[in-house]
């Protein structure tokens, strides 16, 4: 009985964990169709910036939940301004442009930091559950995954920058003759899910640690979790990552953590098959 | 210099040895090489993933270079050395291994971190004729006599954490290894040397080297309740099972000893209380006492500053890599490969950091000291020394003396 409880915890912060790694890259992929090579990067900015932070004495929940979201976003600002602005409506040219960008931001933070992994130390203890333990630090990924998920539907349901927002990716022209700015809200959007991956790096990065190639770990289970989920991204997200995550980590724990991921990916390569549009492509069409 | 005045210098040498007139080098030919430098080639990873490990390596084959060149160099000549990094890429180490055989046509080359990147480049090396030290710790077994493996193998290492393990902590484990050629080898010496010391094997996981999520295997082997881990888990990506192993509580609950963990700066990089109490078996550490492991990590802060990371057997034994070939050359008075080799079969010793040092003419591999050591406060206190260590994983299925042919790596078979 407590094992099962233990698993439960296990698949549901499993879940967190893609949920959290995913969001960013559906703000990016999902609604401006920019193939972000560079999504995993962008968690490593996090984690980096979270590091630093923290081995100034800042206070680790300040680190990683404020500061590392803040400065990425003010890097994907300046990236969006200086490279993504002259690449809209053209998809593969983004890819590109954002592995490039990708490899340019690993050399940069291999000659700033070096290779060495850093380390971020976990900020809560363990608890237990019957007699096994679980950490402490799988809540924390959970509650902010559901905060980050929960925050995005609130914003872009209930505010008018929401409501803008969803106006200008679905129809620029008519948005602009509205009078707003698309080249704005495309820089703030683009900032937004660049910043949703600094908030996950930051948090992952005491478990994952911190080092230049991070990224690549994450990268793939991002897009097909975004693939997976289809237009309504935070709908599409949450039920893409439950799906993904739970297959992942219960195939993990009954075998082991290879089999795990084949099962992810065969169950996307099937998934993808029957819904080309992800699950939001057919099912809850009209959820955001 | 064409290759076949060389030969005819090897030769006449020889003939000179057998004469009983030893240390003569022809005195023309010896002045008319003065000048020229030996080439010596070095593979290592200086960036990406394995890039890590690749540096303070290559620091130490620099250091042992410049210590060469302090003393006059070989026969009369400086060594230089040619590096290509070959990034962490399997693609780069069979490029570069074909240049540094076929166009700077170098003495020796020194390299090679993973188990992967091996078996890419001594096929090259075999084919070419040049001569190729690995020196990295790794699974033991390579069995080929244009190759010298200066690294300590399973025999001088697991054969020490397993019983250590099976004394101190109780007779079930749990093995968690990296899935590639040196976690499935590595796991299955494991295995045979509890099944040995009379323990049993619950479980062994391998994970890829990128996976982060270790979450799943460690409720897995909450279930099982082993007595302790063994793992050898490869890389950074896997340095977050320690994380996560601490993060849930469990390393004050089940202890854990590993084949690798403190080669890449571990101890450092993370916080003493993820790594406090890991047990670890090396040829060498930076708190082994001795002149030869003072005056090494004194050489090397003197080279390279105090940016250095902690230092770990791969750095020794890429020095001492480096110092065993040079006595061969020494020894034969020449460069060429098969008399350097054969020198080298001799049974030449040397005094390295981690003691003295052995090359064991059967195997082409090291007997040397070992060491078993805990990780306190981030630093690793030796709990025993094993001297003279021979690598009779090797020894057991290899005699490169009776079989000079044999070209192969030998895998142990645990049902």
């Amino acid at each position: 009985m407590d094992l099962y409880g233990l698993v439960g915890f296990n698949i549901l912060v499993g879940i967190g964990t893609i949920a959290l790694i995913t969001v960013g890259l559906g703000v990016i992929y999902g609604m401006m169709k920019i193939i972000n090579l560079a999504h995993g990067e962008f968690m490593m900015l996090g984690a980096y910036a979270t590091y630093v932070a923290t081995a100034h004495g800042i206070n680790i929940w300040i680190a990683m939940l404020i500061i590392a979201p803040v400065f990425v976003g003010l890097v994907g600002l300046v990236v969006e301004r200086c490279l993504i602005r002259f690449l809209y409506g053209r998809m593969i040219d983004t890819m590109l442009a954002t592995w490039g960008l990708s490899l340019g931001l690993i050399g940069l933070m291999t000659s700033i930091f070096g290779n060495d992994p850093r380390g971020v130390s976990t900020p809560v203890g363990s608890f237990s559950i019957g007699h096994y333990a679980a950490s402490l630090y799988g809540v924390v990924i959970i509650v902010v995954a559901v905060l980050a998920l929960v925050g995005l539907y609130a914003m872009l349901s209930m505010t008018r920058y929401g409501l803008i927002v969803r106006a200008t990716m679905q129809n620029p022209n008519m948005a602009a003759a509205l009078g707003v700015a698309p080249p704005t809200i495309y820089m703030a959007t683009f900032a937004l899910g660049a910043g949703l991956a600094g908030l996950a790096g930051g948090v992952l990065a005491p478990i994952s640690g911190v080092s230049p190639v991070m990224g690549a770990a994450f990268i793939a289970k991002a897009f097909i979790t975004v693939l997976g989920g289809g237009a309504a991204i935070v709908t599409g997200t949450s039920l893409a990552s439950g799906l993904f995550g739970f297959i992942d980590t219960f195939v993990s724990f009954k075998s082991t953590p290879v089999i795990g991921e084949v099962a992810l990916l065969l169950a996307a390569v099937v998934m993808i098959r029957i819904l080309p549009q992800g699950i939001t492509g057919r099912f809850l069409r009209r959820s955001l | 210099m064409s290759q076949s005045t060389g030969t005819r210098r090897g030769f006449l040498k020889l003939g000179a040895a057998l004469g009983g007139t030893a240390l003569s080098t022809p005195f023309i030919a010896r002045n008319a090489l003065a000048a020229e430098p030996i080439k010596v080639g070095c593979l290592l990873d200086q960036s990406g993933p394995l890039g890590l490990s690749g540096q303070p390596m290559l620091q130490a084959t620099q250091y042992a270079v410049k210590v060469i060149n302090d003393q006059g160099g070989l026969l009369g000549r400086p060594l230089q050395l040619v590096v290509y990094d070959t990034q962490s890429s399997m693609q780069l180490y069979t490029q570069y291994a074909q240049q540094l055989a076929l166009k700077d046509k170098v003495a020796v080359v020194h390299g090679g971190i993973t188990s992967a990147s091996r078996e890419a480049i001594r096929p090259i090396f075999d084919r070419f004729k040049t001569l190729y030290f690995y020196n990295t710790q790794y699974e033991g077994g390579v069995c080929d006599r244009d190759i010298f493996c200066t690294g300590t193998t399973p025999a001088q290492t697991v054969s020490h954490i397993v019983p250590y393990a099976l004394k101190n902590w109780g007779k079930k484990t749990y093995i968690i290894a990296a899935d590639y050629n040196y976690g499935h080898i590595t796991a299955k010496w494991m295995t045979k040397y509890t099944r040995e010391g009379g323990g049993q094997v619950l479980e062994t996981d391998f994970f890829p080297l990128d996976v982060t999520d270790f979450s799943a295997t460690i409720s897995k082997i909450q279930q099982a309740s082993p007595d302790f881990v063994l793992s050898p888990l490869v890389g950074a990506n896997h340095l977050g099972f320690y994380r996560q192993w601490a993060a849930a509580g469990m390393k004050s609950k089940i202890p854990v000893a590993s084949s690798v963990f403190g080669l890449s700066n571990e101890l450092n990089s993370m916080d003493a209380s993820v790594t406090d109490g890991i047990i670890s078996a090396f040829g060498w550490y930076p708190t082994v006492p001795g002149a030869g492991s003072k005056s090494f990590l004194d050489g090397m802060t003197a080279m390279f500053g105090k940016g250095l990371p902690m230092l770990s057997e791969l750095d020794s034994a890429s020095y001492e890599g480096m110092m065993f070939w040079a006595e061969g050359v020494k020894k034969a008075g020449t460069i060429d490969r098969l008399p350097v080799i054969k020198a080298l079969e001799s049974g030449i010793t040397i005094d390295g950091p981690s003691g003295k040092a052995t090359m064991d003419p059967a195997t082409h591999h090291v007997i040397h000291n070992a060491y078993l050591a805990k990780a306190e406060k981030a630093e690793w206190v030796i709990q025993d020394t094993y001297p003279a260590s021979p690598p009779a994983d090797t020894a057991a299925v290899c005699d490169l003396i009776k079989n000079p042919r044999m070209d192969k790596q030998f895998i142990v078979n645990v049902d």
